[in-house]
């Protein structure tokens, strides 16, 4: 007997096949009515009506405007919905419908997968990003970021986590319509304490506390604060530091728990 | 490379559903075989046999939890990357999104995989040409797995693996299906398939394996495989006669027999001299023996067999637990 261990002749890339599988989740995302509404519309128009509760709050001693609170928002909820709750029905209705089974059967690594399904709506919520971004700086006079390399890592790294998190939402659900049930306490918990309607620096201290560890409050904290150059070197390393943290607990998490199949 | 070169060789395979602890379940329970290059080798098993547990650990979808698999020598599960580019795999059921059309389908598919052929050839190959532009979720249930069989195929795949590839196909469509299969070994393709349709592993395979709770109750060429089972015949005595009025059984060559009122089935391994031998002595004696019926020794008799054997082990268990 002889055993055959020729060189393998794999000829596609990495980048090629996030390309093609990016190709079809973008196609499939504009057949999804449902997905594209709350990707589309939801980041777009809360954030004004967000506007008039934020004129309330007390903002003096804190150095920041309403722009910069409008638009740290706005970005909260475009990374919310946009990536992180369109991802949780993405990764949740390939894995019902054996898509995920499938592609691993295939070149594809596991992590080009979660990758390739996530390149559309993450497209999507970064260019809602930057509109959000430019029309906060000209309608409500944010003017142009203090420190913008903080802003930008702010988003990025949210961006990695939501991303992270909505794969590791879809452990505990069994189909579409249950994962958008366990996508609701992040939504909530982000909405409520990461500072996207009331600013932690109004928290009573120990409240927020405890609400900067929450997993977007760093990105908040740092493109309200890089934008408005409130943010000392000390906060703007503890909302990294605490970014990177999540991140680093979310994909390890994502690597040992999440199914790729249905529960039999 | 020599013929009798093995591209997937598997040696006392186990998988195990679950954390090992109760309500765990052993599917696949020390499974041994090879396949060589250019073969079609097919499983063959009721549901629930494991069949498709074995396929799943032979693509490297999941690691064993005993045992080792290697497909052209290497691990399919850790050592993907070597593994993947050389097989084209054909689940039981799709995986494809619902509104993706088949075109867009197969697209897709050939960005992530290497030397693909051209998406129109791998769907003319499968009769799905015409319906290209057709969303998924709008093919019958033999479409969706002539487009899994499209996108096996793809890759021009030195391996292909086959899991019920004709489940759901009405009787053309099956025929096209080992047409191709056919086809496709000819070019020299290595096949291995799961079936439970006794008539496609009969007339495919080179070699088969019969699986049965996750063991292998018999395997070899199909020719084999039907020797090692039994021939029998039965018949009815006159009223007046009884078996031991038969000429001595162990002299015609008959290993066992069984009555059942006046029904006698005798069986053995040599099926000639046993049915000559009852003839001429139901010719010299004078008597008609009525319902004769002679049987030789077939596929569906080994599987039926190793099936009934399995439910009698099954009964046991469950008086077992009962008690």
């Amino acid at each position: 007997m002889s055993t055959a261990t020729t060189t393998i002749r794999s000829t596609t890339t990495s980048a090629g096949r996030l390309r093609a599988l990016g190709r079809a989740e973008l196609t499939l995302i504009g057949r999804s009515k449902g997905v594209l509404f709350t990707a589309l519309f939801v980041p777009l128009v809360l954030p004004f009506s967000i506007r008039a509760s934020t004129e309330q709050v007390d903002l003096d001693g804190t150095g920041l405007s309403i722009g910069s609170m409008v638009l740290a928002s706005s970005i909260g909820f475009s990374l919310l919905f946009a990536v992180y709750s369109a991802l949780v029905s993405v990764y949740a209705s390939r894995r019902e419908e054996l898509v995920l089974k499938r592609l691993r059967t295939g070149e594809l690594r596991d992590g080009e997968i979660l990758a390739g399904a996530a390149l559309p709506s993450v497209a999507l919520g970064l260019l809602q990003c930057v509109v959000l971004a430019v029309a906060c700086a000209v309608a409500l006079d944010a003017g142009a970021p203090d420190a913008p390399q903080l802003v930008v890592l702010g988003v990025l790294l949210g961006t990695v986590l939501c991303v992270a998190l909505a794969a590791l939402t879809t452990v505990w659900s069994r189909s579409v319509e249950s994962a958008q049930v366990a996508a609701m306490p992040l939504l909530l918990v982000t909405m409520l304490g990461s500072g996207a309607f009331v600013p932690l620096e109004v928290m009573p201290d120990r409240l927020a506390a405890v609400c900067e560890l929450l997993p977007l409050s760093p990105t908040i904290t740092l493109v309200r604060g890089g934008w408005a150059g409130t943010l000392s070197l000390g906060d703007a390393t503890q909302a990294l530091v605490t970014a990177v943290a999540w991140i680093v607990v979310a994909v390890f998490a994502v690597r040992r728990w999440f199914r790729w199949e249905p529960r039999h | 490379m020599t013929s009798n070169e093995r591209v997937i060789d598997v040696t006392d395979l186990r998988r195990v559903y679950g954390d090992g602890t109760r309500g765990s379940f052993e599917a696949v329970r020390g499974v041994s075989f090879s396949v060589g290059r250019g073969e079609l080798f097919a499983l063959l098993g009721t549901n629930g046999a494991g069949k498709t547990s074995t396929v799943e650990l032979l693509e490297g979808l999941a690691a064993p939890a005993g045992g080792r698999v290697r497909v052209f020598g290497h691990d399919p599960y850790t050592e993907r990357d070597q593994v993947r580019p050389r097989i084209g795999v054909m689940l039981q059921e799709g995986g494809f999104p619902s509104e993706l059309a088949v075109a867009e389908t197969a697209r897709m598919w050939a960005g992530c995989t290497s030397g693909a052929r051209p998406v129109g050839e791998a769907l003319e190959m499968v009769g799905l040409g015409h319906r290209a532009k057709v969303r998924v979720k709008q093919l019958s249930g033999g479409e969706k797995r002539r487009l899994d069989l499209a996108l096996a195929l793809l890759g021009r795949p030195e391996v292909l693996f086959l899991d019920e590839p004709t489940t759901g196909l009405d009787a053309q469509g099956r025929q096209e299906t080992w047409e191709l299969v056919r086809r496709l070994r000819a070019d020299g393709t290595t096949v291995l398939l799961t079936t439970h349709y006794l008539e496609e592993a009969e007339s495919l395979a080179d070699r088969l394996a019969i699986l049965h709770e996750g063991r292998i109750a018999a395997e070899g060429r199909v020719d084999e495989v039907v020797a090692a089972q039994p021939s029998h015949i039965s018949f009815e005595l006159p009223d007046g006669y009884f078996v031991g009025d038969l000429p001595p059984l162990d002299r015609l060559g008959v290993s066992g027999h069984e009555v059942t009122g006046r029904t006698v089935r005798l069986r053995t391994d040599e099926l000639q001299r046993a049915a000559t031998g009852l003839l001429v002595w139901a010719r010299d004696t004078g008597v008609e023996l009525r319902r004769l019926d002679v049987r030789g020794a077939s596929l569906e008799e080994a599987f039926l067999r190793i099936a009934r054997d399995a439910q009698g082990t099954a009964d046991e268990r469950e008086k077992a637990m009962a008690v």
